[in-house]
């Protein structure tokens, strides 16, 4: 009996298949990765147990950085083009087409009225080195914080049609002092507004904790 | 395996003749596909998709009317007050009674840390407020009366409320410091040499 010889099977694997799964995944991660845009400061927010989600849309953002200077900004191109045009023709601030448009498509803005041509003839790097943007002020006399808030509303109601679904943000840097804050909350205060957001970075809930234990239960439950 | 016929005649077209021995067009994907999956995990590691959190932040409304006022009583309230160099201290009521208010021991300080720290103050306050009744019968609940002074940190207020979340409790409120209780704590930070 002559014995039969089996063939031996190649163990080379054809790796096309994985080579295009690799590639698409790498191509995805690629589009979907989104730069975050150029702040004007860095800001370290605390970290709280909070898990709501930041929103994305109608949200009208204040940065405040370490030394207390206030940053404004709000979603959305054209409500910020209504509503720096509606500033330009309040308060003759004189800007120009290339202006309105940096302002459209540019981050937060920090300054006075007064300075608000100047900043926003600047480029982002130039921005970042000048100091001009001394924060918006906030003083009893001249809020022009409130000023903001009140034409961004105006804005998202001539653009989307009422101002209840505007979210308030407030991301402020762990050395913040108080009483920069404090002035912020008695503009939302006069203004009537009394739910506001803070942004926060997630930290875990400590062991033991009731928030903790709550959540157990709850998970339980299901 | 199945295996690609690369041939480009059209059809399958088994001829049984001699068979011209083609070179394989095939090439070997292998270190393609580590440099795939290499740059995948790169870029899965530096993405980030955790978006910012938010914190709900809830101002008391603005009331001249008494009526309309929130009255807390002396025996549920805590108030805890923040200086500086992330110091906390607190006392328990409203500071309403000077007979109280007197005593050395009312005014106490204390940290952020996790034990023994200003955590514990609420626990231990909240469980001894729920052991109350009020007229119905029912458990009373805690109130939270936050005082930040001029010298604590936006961190500071953060690092409270969050005590607020993780302890669950249910009423706080942010009010503004009085003089009484600036002077308080000037002076505890004289005593306790914090500059």
């Amino acid at each position: 009996m002559p014995k039969i010889k089996m063939p031996r099977k190649s163990t080379l694997i054809d790796m096309t298949a994985m080579c295009d799964v690799a590639f698409l995944l790498l191509t995805f991660f690629m589009l979907a990765t989104k730069f975050k845009p150029d702040e004007p400061v860095a800001v370290v927010t605390p970290s709280s147990i909070n898990t709501q989600l930041l929103p994305d849309s109608d949200v009208i953002l204040l940065t405040v950085d370490k030394d207390g200077r206030v940053f404004f900004s709000m979603d959305g191109q054209p409500k910020r083009k209504q509503l720096i045009e509606d500033l330009n023709t309040n308060f003759k601030l004189g800007l120009e087409d290339k202006e309105i448009r940096n302002f459209m498509v540019g981050s937060s803005v920090g300054t006075d009225f007064k300075n608000l041509k100047k900043v926003l003839d600047m480029t982002a790097d130039e921005r970042k080195n000048s100091k001009v943007e001394t924060g918006i002020p906030m003083d009893s006399t001249n809020n022009e914080l409130a000023i903001w808030i009140d034409y961004a509303r105006s804005a998202q109601v001539a653009t989307v049609g009422n101002a209840n679904k505007l979210k308030y943000c407030i991301k402020a840097d762990n050395d913040t002092p108080y009483p920069v804050i404090k002035k912020i909350l008695d503009t939302f205060k006069e203004k009537k507004i009394q739910k506001l957001n803070l942004v926060t970075n997630l930290e875990a809930k400590p062991a033991g904790s009731a928030a903790a234990i709550f959540e157990q239960q709850e998970q339980d439950k299901q | 395996m199945a295996e690609m016929d690369t041939s480009s005649k059209g059809g399958g077209k088994h001829d049984k003749g001699t068979k011209s021995k083609k070179l394989s067009t095939r090439v070997d994907m292998t270190p393609m596909v580590d440099l795939g999956f290499l740059l995948i995990t790169f870029f899965m590691l530096t993405t980030t998709m955790s978006k910012p959190k938010t914190m709900d932040l809830i101002m008391p409304k603005e009331t001249e009317k008494e009526e309309e006022q929130n009255k807390v009583k002396e025996s549920t309230a805590l108030t805890i007050l923040l200086g500086k160099k992330d110091q906390v201290y607190y006392y328990e009521g409203l500071a309403q009674d000077p007979n109280a208010s007197s005593n050395p021991d009312f005014f106490k300080a204390t940290t952020f840390s996790n034990t023994s720290g200003i955590r514990d103050v609420i626990i231990k306050k909240r469980d001894e407020v729920a052991r109350l009744r009020n007229y119905k019968g029912e458990p009373e609940d805690v109130v939270v009366i936050i005082k930040a002074d001029d010298g604590s940190t936006y961190k500071n207020f953060v690092d409270l409320l969050d005590e607020m979340a993780i302890n669950r409790i249910q009423r706080y409120a942010t009010v503004d410091i009085s003089d009484q209780d600036k002077q308080w704590i000037k002076s505890t930070e004289t005593s306790n040499g914090i500059q």
